[in-house]
């Protein structure tokens, strides 16, 4: 269960920040694009969160996971829960996140948990899109003007410390019963998508040392309390209501 | 002056004698064109059309467009708190829809020889306007609900004749749009409806969202048909298809029952039903609080400019980029 949350939490927390752009964005074109990655994020979010719940046997649902739940026992990571109200920092986010998740689903497509390969399935191509998106802006902003070079390397250095947590260890069983795709397998295949776009950008990687994370385990930022609060002010002001 | 989206509302500085657009094809002369327009019902971008008609249009579709793109804002607000995530999605999708809706009808203006950048300038140094219902603010979850069922609603109720305007990509743009309209006018209605047979709470927060909303939503049809002098020519030349009090007992014929299936209270006791017009009757306006919203002095007119044009010059630099590497890889391409 711990497992699928972190996935779940990641999508829903995205798809949070995501939601702020809408009305925000550059222009027209770009709130309709940003609205459709943040309610991709939020489906894959609601598939996998009802599914932890099954997992769980308790009968709580994904407004229970979402809702009720303090942001000690959220399992995202660093990289999705600081704000991004910089469009250079959320495209070097998007692009450093849909790799990730790329990978990711490609490799649980062969879960032999018949529910998260079949999560997988519909979210590859999802996040394909997604960092497709990623790319075309990282690109224009590197190769554009000075300016925006200078500010799309500048959030690609803010968001760098924040990589490696994503390839933070799976509980090993989860692994070996082929359930988890391991993330540190994952990494290569990553960075060096990552770093094919940073090229074609004429963008420099950082070299940063990674910052300590601990999402996963519920040590969190300091941000997270904040998005919490304000997502779930309103349900947790009518306990037991529906909507 | 009219206050639909999708209705024509002038202001001092845009009428006749101020030219701020281009000349079409040909200016044909209006009387002309009238008859045209009898036999022909439809005009195309590449037709003759009277310098008139088409300042007109131009006017209204822009402002049309602008009214979808600001009242993303009111909802948008609701969207990192929305209390469900069945809700979020749903309330994500919509504010996405109205983009959309802005984009067709910019798209539908540039077809009279004018461009988005440049309309949209218009809206930020005020010269254009956007319905004024989008200067209420949201204050609680229900006005989600109340803005689906009574806004959206009033728009479609004037936007459905629009689908059958004189101008083609005017009313094709409104097909699809409407469309979309009906769609956010049930998921209004269905957010009330789950409130009002919700906790007392819940109900309360129903019920207040109406006693806000039900007013403005009458003004969005604009001033009464004697007090509305744009409304004839637009009329004459299949611009609008009824008159502002047409479209307004319409609304309120259609919505009179549908609160009634909500359990919930307009705040008009004078709403009854008559049966000598077959019609419903209903309060006077008091339309001195619309004029004051158009002024500019409603709640949140300054909050609603300011977020979107914060939200254009934080852009500016992206959209600079984008023109600098389009303008370069056409320069490499070109030389390949
Ligand atoms: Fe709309
Ligand atoms: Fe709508």
């Amino acid at each position: 269960m711990e497992y699928v949350l972190g996935l779940a939490d990641d999508a829903l927390v995205t798809a949070q920040r995501m939601g702020w752009w809408i009305s925000r964005a550059p222009e027209l074109e770009e709130d309709v694009a940003l609205a459709n990655i943040g309610l991709d994020q939020l489906g894959q979010a609601r598939s996998l969160l009802q599914h932890a719940g099954a997992l769980e046997g308790d009968g709580r649902t994904e407004d229970d996971l979402a809702y009720w739940r303090d942001d000690r026992d959220f399992r995202c990571v660093h990289l999705v829960e600081r704000p991004q109200t910089d469009f250079g920092v959320a495209m070097a986010r998007l692009l450093i996140l849909s790799a990730y998740q790329n990978e990711l689903y490609a490799a649980l497509l062969g879960s032999t948990d018949g529910v998260l390969s079949g999560v997988a399935g519909k979210a590859v191509k999802e996040v394909a899109y997604h960092l497709d998106h990623a790319h075309h802006w990282v690109v224009r902003l590197g190769d554009g003007t000075p300016e925006s070079h200078a500010r799309m390397q500048a959030a690609l250095d803010a968001e760098w410390p924040f990589v490696e947590e994503l390839f933070t260890p799976a509980d090993p069983a989860l692994v070996a019963s082929g359930v988890a795709a391991d993330p540190t397998a994952l990494r290569g295949a990553v960075l060096d998508r990552i770093a094919k776009v940073v090229a074609e950008a004429t963008l420099t990687l950082p070299e940063v040392a990674p910052r300590l994370g601990g999402g996963r385990e519920g040590r969190h930022t300091e941000q997270l309390g904040y998005l919490l609060a304000e997502m779930q002010h309103l349900a947790r002001s009518h306990p037991g209501a529906r909507w | 002056m009219a206050q639909v989206y999708g209705n024509d509302f002038g202001t001092p500085d845009q009428q006749p004698g101020r030219p701020q657009m281009p000349p079409g094809p040909a200016d044909l002369d209006p009387e002309t064109f009238v008859e045209l327009l009898a036999d022909e019902d439809r005009v195309e971008p590449r037709d003759d059309m009277p310098a008139a008609y088409r300042k007109t249009l131009v006017r209204q579709i822009a402002q049309h467009a602008h009214s979808e793109i600001i009242g993303m804002q009111p909802e948008g607000n609701w969207i990192s708190r929305a209390p469900s995530l069945k809700r979020k999605a749903i309330l994500m999708a919509k504010v996405q829809d109205e983009a959309g809706h802005g984009l067709y009808l910019y798209s539908a203006a540039e077809t009279l020889g004018v461009d988005r950048a440049d309309l949209i300038d218009q809206l930020h140094s005020g010269r254009q306007k956007y319905s004024s219902i989008f200067n209420y603010p949201t204050l609680t979850w229900a006005d989600v609900g109340a803005i689906g069922w009574l806004v959206d609603g009033a728009a479609i109720t004037n936007q459905v004749p629009l689908c059958r305007c004189s101008y083609g990509p005017y009313s094709r743009a409104m097909v699809r749009v409407c469309k979309e309209e009906s769609f956010h006018q049930r998921q209004g209605f269905e957010i009330l409806w789950t409130l009002s047979h919700g906790s007392p709470a819940q109900r309360a927060m129903a019920q207040d969202a109406v006693d806000r909303y039900w007013w403005p939503s009458l003004m969005m049809f604009g001033p009464p048909d004697d007090d509305s002098p744009n409304s004839a020519q637009s009329m004459a030349w299949g611009i609008k298809r009824f008159s502002n009090d047409d479209l307004r007992q319409r609304f309120v014929d259609m919505t009179v029952p549908q609160s009634e299936a909500l359990g919930l209270t307009l705040p008009d006791p004078e709403i009854r039903w008559n049966d000598e017009r077959g019609h419903y009757d209903f309060g006077t306006i008091d339309f001195t609080e619309l004029f004051e919203v158009v002024k500019g002095n409603g709640p949140c007119n300054a909050e609603r400019m300011a977020h979107k044009v914060k939200a254009h010059e934080d852009g500016a630099w992206v959209r600079e980029a984008a023109a600098a590497y389009a303008a370069k890889h056409a320069v490499a391409e070109g030389a390949a």
